[in-house]
């Protein structure tokens, strides 16, 4: 399977990364690489193997229902670019 | 043309943990903006999610509650989406194996009738953050307290068919995850929110039409209105010719319309895959069934035992039973009073009910508690009072003036049922209206309700009806 241009901007705009347009020869073929060991693994007979969700086989631990985290905006907003009103600040976003 | 509407729902119910579903950061409602929101709901590098045991249990007993199968085996996958309100560019999700698989519930629909809705599946998730675009300079400011906290997503099938149906479903679920202690069912906080897809078919076919989700229904009176605008749009479109374009729909309400949010087809490219920073959840028989164990009575056995230990209509068990907390009422009511549980049922949907909801107070915190609601019910049972009078005396109790005994004794509302007393006012009042007499004895049958009339003004509605009812019988009889 080979991705062309189109499908490498669409990939691209969902992942919110920018990319020139000479970058999009060389990327298309990276990705189309990928695809194409993907496809090959598709071959092998899986009928039978439980999918894996994580390559550890171990369970997830589960933590009891206790707040432990105390008030840090102060700390966490000393970074942020802009806050106001103990607000994050963002460019507007308009649906 | 004939049109058929289909309607399925995703509920989100907010989990009544306290703390968040990946952190221990509180979920409380209300507090200052970014107050409860940890280094792991904003997402900052290094950070590591670890799951809330209560969420688990909690999306179990729902599943238990609805007759489902509970994965002994499921997994959390990343939607990878861009918002400001979500700082990790993805919401922690459940996609290919969720918790809960399929179950089904029975909705009341008018009339008596009922029909079964398939439920899909309920999956555990993440909630985002609160984007608010008013009032800072041309940005959106973000907060992030809501991040993290426990969703369960409930799905249904597409099989309801009207509005009603839908709101009918939407109300079970709510009146079911606060059964069961859950969530707290509060829509204006958005603790628990619904979204319909809807479309339409012509009536017989098989194939779904193209659908609309509808955002925004946060009461159960938006649901219904969103969704029959909605349908009449979706008709309009398809009969002048057009296409129906599958998309989000908001519903406002101030307008009263629904209005295109957003093309689903590429915000729909979530790109879904298992999260690896958290490992396959994996539950055992032992751990399911001791939840099980702990299902209170649900809302259908409830009023299924309350029509036969209680004599009730269904209509009157359904109404008792909505709420626990109302069930709940009822039951201490029945238990307190020597009274007829059918008298008492009356008092409670009907009485108390307008009570609470013309000065908006939750029946946990009414001024007439079970127990003098009981008492006034007792009253009335020994004829004490008339439940005429029992009403003035309720709405005493209401302002807070003591209980039926010291309302009835402080403002001398005893009932009169000394005949005698009775007799002597009865025959004044036919003495003293002679032609009326003379018109009812020649057959104006209707003319004795004016006479009840008067011996219950002389007594300011005190006399016993039934006896003067008798002795006003008695005495026109004779000349």
């Amino acid at each position: 399977m080979s991705l062309d241009h189109a499908d490498v901007k669409k990939i691209a705009h969902l992942a919110r990364v920018d990319l020139a347009d000479e970058q999009m020869e060389s990327i298309a073929k990276d990705l189309s690489n990928i695809l194409n060991l993907v496809e090959q693994m598709s071959t092998v007979d899986t009928a039978g193997v439980e999918p894996m969700a994580h390559p550890l086989h171990m369970v997830q631990r589960l933590r009891s229902d206790e707040v432990t985290e105390t008030d840090a905006r102060e700390l966490f907003q000393s970074i942020a670019p802009q806050t106001d009103a103990g607000l994050y600040l963002v460019p507007k976003v308009i649906e | 043309m004939q049109w058929e509407t289909v309607i399925g729902l995703e509920v989100h119910a907010q989990l009544a943990t306290q703390s968040k579903i990946f952190s221990g950061a509180s979920t409380a409602y209300g507090a200052e903006p970014n107050t409860q929101a940890c280094n792991v709901d904003l997402g900052l590098p290094g950070v590591l999610p670890v799951l809330n045991k209560e969420a688990v249990r909690m999306a179990v007993k729902f599943g238990v509650a609805i007759g489902a199968e509970v994965a002994s085996r499921s997994v959390f996958a990343r939607k990878n989406y861009f918002y400001p309100d979500l700082p990790k560019g993805y919401q922690i999700s459940q996609m290919e194996l969720p918790i809960v698989g399929i179950g089904s519930l029975t909705i009341d629909l008018e009339a008596g009738e009922s029909k079964v809705v398939g439920i899909t599946r309920a999956h555990l998730e993440e909630d985002a953050g609160k984007s608010l675009h008013e009032d800072f300079h041309g940005m959106t400011g973000i907060d992030l307290n809501r991040a993290g906290t426990p969703l369960l997503e409930i799905v249904s099938e597409p099989d309801m068919r009207s509005a009603a149906e839908a709101v009918a479903y939407a109300k079970k679920i709510h009146a079911l995850v606060r059964y069961i202690e859950i969530c707290d069912g509060n829509m204006a906080e958005g603790s628990f929110r619904c979204d319909a897809n809807v479309s339409v078919r012509p009536k017989g076919q098989e194939a779904l039409g193209t659908r609309a989700e509808l955002k925004n229904l946060n009461s159960f009176r938006f649901l219904e209105k969103a969704i029959n605008l909605e349908v009449e749009r979706q008709i309009d479109i398809i009969e002048s010719g057009g296409r129906v374009v599958q998309e989000t729909r908001l519903y406002d309400a101030d307008r009263n319309e629904t209005r295109s949010m957003r093309s689903k087809e590429e915000a729909n490219d979530y790109r879904y895959f298992p999260d690896p920073d958290l490992l396959p959840v994996e539950l055992d028989e032992v751990f399911i069934n001791e939840i099980r164990a702990t299902l209170p009575e649900l809302p259908d056995e409830k009023r299924q035992r309350f029509e036969s230990d209680y004599a009730l209509s269904q209509q009157d068990a359904m109404v008792l039973t909505a709420s626990r907390e109302l069930a709940d009422y009822y039951e201490a009511v029945v238990a307190a009073a020597k009274s007829d549980p059918k008298i008492a049922a009356n008092w409670v949907s009907g009485e108390l009910a307008a009570a609470l909801n013309r000065d908006a107070i939750d029946i946990t915190n009414s001024p007439v508690t079970a127990e003098l609601l009981a008492g006034l019910l007792t009253r009335i049972a020994d004829q004490t009072i008339s439940g005429k009078i029992a009403k003035q005396v309720f709405e005493a109790m209401w302002q807070g003036e003591g209980d039926a005994d010291a309302v009835i004794e402080t403002k001398g509302l005893k009932q009169i049922t000394d005949s005698g007393a009775i007799e002597k006012l009865v025959d004044d009042v036919v003495i003293n209206n002679p032609k009326q007499a003379e018109q009812y004895r020649s057959g104006k049958d209707k003319l004795f309700g004016f006479f009840v009339g008067q011996v219950m003004k002389e007594t300011k509605g005190k006399a016993n009806p039934q006896q003067v009812n008798e002795l006003l019988k008695k005495r026109l009889a004779q000349d």
